[in-house]
C-alpha cells in the first residue's frame, strides 16, 4: 500500500467517530434539544461496547451494547430535562461527569485486556484490479462497515430533515415549539426520540472507538471527541452534508499534521496539534459570514425548554 | 531502703506500663501510608504502576500499614487539596507520584511537618519532603540499541507526548544506543502533545510506519501505538507496563516502572525512625527500570541486549558517558546527573528540532 493510501486510510478512521456522533447531535439539537453530555454518552458506549464484545465474544453485540449504553445515558437525559424541565446545559454536563466517572467503574476489569476488532471489508477481487486494487479499493472497499454506515448515516439524516414530513415535523419543534404544539405535535414526544438518537449514535461512536480505532478500554479513552463532535455540529450550521466536510477537515489536519512532523517539515508540533482547532474557527468564521445575512442558522427553540400550557 | 525498693519497683512498673500500653497502641494504629495520582488507576499505564507499587507495600506489611489513594487528580491548586485531605485524615507518610504535584506538595509539607512527603520526578526538597525518581534512559539506551539492530528500513518512528527533560533524555539515550549498533540509523520524531490519548497515539503510529518506520517506540502511556505495529506487522517497545498482551507479536520488550521495592523500604524506614529527606534516583541495577523478557528478535539480538543491561547494572557501561556530540556539533563528555534531569538538547543524527 502506498503511503498516501495509509495516511488517507488514517484520516477516514480518525473522522468516523466525529462524523457518527456529530450526525446524532444535530437531529437532537434540530428538535431544539442542546445535550452537551455527548462525551459522557460515547464513553459510556465505548465502555459497553468493550466490555460486551469482550464477555461474549462478538464485536456486533458490543456494537449493539455501545447503541444501548448510549441511549440509556440520553433517556435519563430526556427524562430530566423533558419531563422535569431541569435546566439543559447543566443537565448535559453533569451527563458527562457521570459517564466519565461511572464507564471509569464499570470498566474496572477489562483495564489491560486487550479487545475484539471489528473486521474490515475486503473484496479480494478488487485487489488484483491494476491502479483500482493498489489505491482506490483500499479506500473504497477496505473499511470497517462502520465507516459505510456513517456515511449512509449522514445522507438518510439529511433526506429525512428535508425531504419527509417527520422531518418538517421534527424542525418545526426545534424551530417554534409552541406552534409545533398548537398544531397538535408531541413536542416531548418528538424531542425525547430526537435525544434517544443522539444518544444511540454517540454511543456508537464510543463503541468505534473501543472496538475499531483502538480496540481496548482505557478509562476517559475518548479525550475530548465528544466535544469536539459538539463543535462540528456548529460548524455544520446545522446541515447534515457539511458535517462530513467538517470531521473529515479535522481528521485530516490532525493525521497530516504528523505527516509534516514525520517528514520533518520543522514545523512546530504545539502549532500542528492546535492546528485542527486554529481550521476549525477559521471555518466556523467563514461560514457564519457567509450565512448571516441569509437567515439565522440555528434551530430558533435550541436549548430551551417547552412546558405545554394547555 | 525499703522505700526506695519501693520507690523503684513503682517507677519500673510505671515505666513498663506505659511501654506495655504503648505497645498495644501502635500495633492497634497502623502506619497510614497515602498516594496521590494523576491519572486514573486503569490507565494501563504510569499511574497503574504506582498503583502495583502501592498495592505491593500493603500486601508486604499488611498488618503494619494502612494504604488510600487519591486518583485522578490534576495537577495544580486542586492537587494541594487532595494532599492536604489525605494529611488531615492521618497519614503519616505520602507518595505524591507526578512532577506537576511539585509545589502543591511542598505547601502542604510546610503545613505538616510531623507527616513525611514522597514527590516523584520532582528537584525540590524540604525536610519532611523527599524525591525520587527512575532512570527510566537506561531503559532507552538498550531498546535503541535492540531498534538499531532489527530495523531494516534504518527507520525508527518515535511517539511523543511533551518536551520535558525525562523525554528528552528518553530520545537520546534511545538513539546513542541505536548509533551505537547502526550509525545510518534515522528517528522519525512525533509529537502528539498528550500523556494519553489512544487515539491520536494510533494515527501518528499508522503515519509513522507509512513513512517507512519498521519499528515504533512511544513515550506516551497507551497501549495504541503498539497494537497498530502488530496489526501492520512492524516491532515496537512497550511503555510503563509490560503490553505484551495487547501485541504479543510485535512488543520486543517494554520499559516497565517498578516502585513496590522503593515503597516498602521508605515505609519501613518511617516504622523504624530512620526515614531521612533524600533525592533517590535509581534505575536497572536497582531494579527500579525493568524490562520484560525480550522476544521477536533473533538470538543474538537477545544476548547483545542482555549484556548491555548487565553491563549498565554493574556501572560499567553509562548511556551518556564518554564523548557526546550534541545536535549543534558542539561536544560534551560524562554527563553527571544534573545535566541529565535537565536535558533540553538532542545528540547529533536527531533531525527533529526541539520545540520550546
Amino acid at each position: 500500500m502506498s503511503p498516501l493510501v495509509q495516511v488517507l486510510l488514517t484520516i477516514i478512521t480518525a473522522s468516523t467517530p466525529l462524523l457518527i456522533a456529530a450526525i446524532g447531535e444535530l437531529v437532537t439539537e434540530r428538535s431544539g434539544v442542546l445535550n452537551l453530555g455527548v462525551e459522557g454518552m460515547m464513553v459510556m458506549g465505548a465502555v459497553a461496547g468493550f466490555g460486551a464484545a469482550y464477555e461474549t465474544g462478538s464485536p456486533l453485540i458490543g456494537i449493539l451494547a455501545s447503541i444501548a449504553a448510549g441511549m440509556a445515558m440520553s433517556a435519563i437525559f430526556a427524562l430530566m430535562t423533558l419531563k422535569f424541565v431541569s435546566n439543559q446545559v447543566a443537565t448535559g454536563l453533569a451527563l458527562t461527569l457521570l459517564g466519565l466517572g461511572l464507564s471509569g467503574l464499570i470498566g474496572e476489569p477489562f483495564v489491560g485486556q486487550p479487545g475484539l476488532k471489528l473486521a474490515r471489508m475486503s473484496l479480494p477481487s478488487m485487489n488484483n484490479i491494476p491502479f483500482v486494487g493498489q489505491y482506490i479499493g483500499p479506500i473504497l472497499f477496505g473499511q470497517d462497515v462502520l465507516v459505510y454506515l456513517s456515511i449512509a448515516l449522514t445522507v438518510t439524516v439529511s433526506y429525512v430533515l428535508f425531504r419527509t414530513r417527520t422531518g418538517l415535523i421534527i424542525r418545526a419543534v426545534g424551530d417554534s415549539h409552541n406552534s409545533a404544539h398548537a398544531l397538535g405535535v408531541s413536542v416531548i414526544g418528538v424531542r425525547t426520540v430526537c435525544v434517544l438518537f443522539g444518544g444511540a449514535c454517540s454511543g456508537l461512536a464510543g463503541g468505534y472507538l473501543s472496538l475499531a480505532y483502538t480496540p481496548q478500554w482505557i478509562e476517559n479513552m475518548t479525550a475530548g471527541r465528544g466535544w469536539i463532535a459538539l463543535a462540528l455540529v456548529v460548524f455544520s450550521s446545522w446541515q447534515p452534508y457539511r458535517l462530513i466536510i467538517g470531521a473529515y477537515l479535522f481528521g485530516a489536519v490532525g493525521v497530516l499534521g504528523y505527516v509534516a512532523q514525520a517528514v520533518g517539515f520543522g514545523i512546530p508540533s504545539q502549532f500542528l496539534s492546535s492546528l485542527p482547532y486554529i481550521v476549525t474557527v477559521l471555518a466556523l468564521v467563514i461560514i457564519s459570514k457567509r450565512t448571516l445575512s441569509s437567515r439565522g442558522q440555528s434551530p430558533a427553540c435550541l436549548g430551551q425548554a417547552f412546558v405545554p400550557d394547555r | 531502703m525499703v522505700s526506695l525498693n519501693k520507690l523503684l519497683a513503682t517507677v519500673l512498673t510505671a515505666g513498663l506500663a506505659v511501654a506495655g500500653l504503648s505497645g498495644i497502641a501502635s500495633a492497634a494504629e497502623k502506619l497510614k501510608v497515602g498516594f496521590v495520582y494523576t491519572g486514573p488507576v486503569g490507565d494501563g499505564g504510569y499511574t497503574y504502576q504506582h498503583e502495583l507499587g502501592r498495592r505491593a507495600l500493603q500486601s508486604a506489611m499488611g498488618d503494619q500499614v494502612e494504604t488510600s489513594f487519591v486518583e485522578n487528580v490534576p495537577e495544580g491548586p486542586d492537587a494541594e487539596r487532595a494532599i492536604e485531605r489525605l494529611a488531615r485524615d492521618g497519614n503519616k507518610l505520602i507518595f505524591t507520584t507526578s512532577f506537576g504535584f511539585m509545589d502543591p506538595t511542598l505547601k502542604v509539607a510546610k503545613k505538616y511537618p510531623g507527616v513525611k512527603f514522597e514527590h516523584a520526578t520532582g528537584y525540590k526538597r524540604a525536610d519532611n519532603v523527599s524525591t525520587y525518581s527512575a532512570r527510566f534512559y537506561e531503559g532507552r539506551y538498550v531498546i535503541g540499541q535492540i531498534a538499531g539492530k532489527m530495523t531494516k528500513s534504518n527507520t525508527i518512528g518515535y511517539i511523543v507526548s511533551f518536551p520535558i527533560p525525562e523525554v528528552v533524555s528518553g530520545i537520546n539515550a534511545f538513539m546513542l544506543g541505536a548509533q551505537s549498533v547502526n550509525p545510518n540509523i534515522k528517528v522519525k520524531i512525533v509529537w502528539v502533545n498528550s500523556w494519553y490519548d489512544p487515539g491520536k497515539e494510533a494515527d501518528a503510529a499508522k503515519v509513522l510506519i507509512s513513512q517507512g518506520a519498521d519499528i515504533i517506540t512511544q513515550h506516551t502511556d497507551s497501549t495504541a501505538p503498539l497494537q497498530v505495529a502488530q496489526e501492520k506487522g512492524v516491532l515496537g517497545f512497550g511503555q510503563s507496563s509490560d503490553m505484551v498482551k495487547f501485541a504479543p507479536k510485535a512488543q520486543i520488550t517494554a520499559i516497565t516502572d517498578n516502585w513496590g521495592p522503593y515503597y516498602i523500604e521508605r515505609t519501613k524506614a518511617v516504622l523504624a525512625g530512620t526515614w531521612k529527606s533524600t533525592d533517590t534516583w535509581d534505575g536497572m541495577a536497582q531494579n527500579m527500570v525493568v524490562l520484560p523478557p525480550i522476544a521477536n528478535v533473533p538470538d543474538d539480538v537477545k544476548k547483545m541486549a542482555e549484556d548491555t543491561m548487565a553491563k549498565i547494572k554493574a556501572g560499567t557501561l553509562k548511556p551518556f558517558g564518554g564523548m557526546i556530540t550534541k545536535q549543534d556539533g558542539s561536544m560534551v563528555h560524562d554527563l553527571d546527573d544534573g545535566a541529565i534531569a535537565g536535558m533540553n538538547w538532542y545528540v547529533k543524527g536527531i533531525d527533529d528540532k526541539l520545540p520550546n
